[in-house]
């Protein structure tokens, strides 16, 4: 995973906040929110992209100097026990 | 990307809708679908006092902001669970959003109530930390609704949740668990009701909502739930998910239109032999119930007992389910 990403502060590219565990990496060059998810190896199912304040669809172009957060959705838990009366 | 409503600009794209949302029409999703998810199973009435089980995680605030914009009367209840900073933030942002909106919040906490948190009690009664949470929780939101008098518990499960389990559920042919997953469990024995008004809703969905409204919600993971077996579940599912979107929805509605009802008898058998726990007085299969047991082995404080706590069955008709891949 993460094959065509550098860790955080190497100079150009979009910087992506992952979590879970947190970390920073810079991912080179311009590309669709699309294709940075499938460069990170990430199911889109999984997350949301988040630019600032506002969500990112898949089709929004992100600049080489963005700061983006890549947010797990998924949350695990105690799932079997919550459903049981 | 265009909303599917508008055609404005969309922020989110929804794969098993085949659509595209902007951010009030997206909004105006989340609420409808609550509310008709609340109507085909008849969750909650006119009226009804709610008690919203809010973790600080995005699913139980969505419900609570979701369910208080549609008017209901929703209080909140947060309970203590003793897992240190984690449980310090979720307890933060439960907090700050009951705050925020200016609604009550009552808390419960594991250690400072009862004498012991989860990774103690865990490990005393050789439990898995989830399966100690699930029954503290359950029992401790069971209690608070009785006691104070709320007419129903709704928890944050989404339809990944539901899936999820379902998923566990049916790899194992756990047939007891099968017959009691469903989105309304009404009130019986000493129970309140308990309703799921998420469950047309993916946990995705939930994420961009609590974004979408600004409602700050814990991102982080429980310590104690990584890397367990529901998480792999979800990760599987939103694998086939990918290339097969709709398929969650389908596999937990279809359950309950085509499936559900062949494995009920057998869970509601169990539950008719029902008897007031010797300790606390809950509802339990055993002398003495798993919470009383749990606690006892952690070294803490006994609960009181709660005579109100009746054994008797209480008639609440389940709505009718839906039919698969309907109505999306």
């Amino acid at each position: 995973m993460f094959g065509t990403a550098a860790p955080s502060g190497h100079h150009g590219g979009v910087k992506v906040l992952l979590r879970n565990p947190r970390r920073e990496l810079d991912v080179p060059g311009a590309m669709q929110v699309s294709t940075l998810l499938s460069r990170l190896e990430i199911n889109r199912e999984s997350v949301l992209v988040i630019r600032g304040d506002t969500i990112v669809p898949g089709d929004a172009w992100l600049n080489n100097d963005d700061d983006v957060e890549i947010r797990p959705v998924i949350s695990g838990g105690d799932f079997t026990a919550a459903d049981l009366a | 990307m265009k909303c599917r409503v508008c055609r404005e600009p969309a922020i989110i794209d929804i794969r098993r809708h085949n659509a595209n949302f902007c951010t009030e029409h997206f909004l105006r999703l989340c609420r409808d679908q609550t509310v008709k998810a609340i109507e085909e199973f008849d969750m909650l009435a006119p009226g009804d006092r709610v008690l919203v089980a809010v973790s600080g995680g995005k699913d139980s605030l969505a419900v609570w902001d979701i369910l208080l914009d549609l008017g209901y009367d929703a209080d909140g209840l947060y309970l203590g669970l003793g897992i240190g900073e984690y449980s310090d933030s979720s307890g933060e942002f439960a907090r700050a959003y009951a705050t925020k909106r200016g609604v009550k919040l009552i808390e419960v906490d594991l250690p400072a109530d009862y004498g012991y948190d989860i990774p103690t009690g865990a490990r005393a009664a050789k439990r898995v930390p989830c399966s100690a949470c699930g029954l503290s929780k359950r029992h401790l939101f069971d209690q608070a609704a009785i006691e104070g008098g709320y007419d129903v518990v709704v928890t944050g499960h989404n339809l990944d949740d539901e899936a999820a389990v379902l998923f566990g559920n049916t790899l194992r042919w756990s047939t007891d668990y099968l017959g009691r997953q469903l989105p309304v469990l009404p009130a019986r024995h000493g129970f309140p009701r308990k309703v799921k008004p998420l469950v047309r809703l993916g946990e995705r969905e939930m994420a961009a909502y609590c974004v979408v409204k600004g409602i700050d919600y814990i991102v982080e993971e429980c310590p104690m739930a990584v890397g367990n077996k529901h998480l792999g579940y979800k990760e599987a599912l939103n694998a086939i998910e990918a290339t097969s979107p709709g398929t969650k929805h389908d596999f937990y509605f279809g359950f309950l239109s085509r499936a559900s009802a062949h494995f009920r008898p057998q869970a509601e058998g169990e539950q008719a032999d029902l008897l007031p726990c010797i300790s606390c007085g809950a509802p339990t299969t055993t002398e003495v119930c798993a919470f009383c047991r749990l606690v006892e082995r952690a070294g803490g404080q006994m609960p009181e007992r709660a005579p109100e706590r009746s054994p008797e069955p209480v008639a609440v008709s389940l709505g009718p389910t839906r039919s698969a891949g309907a109505g999306q």
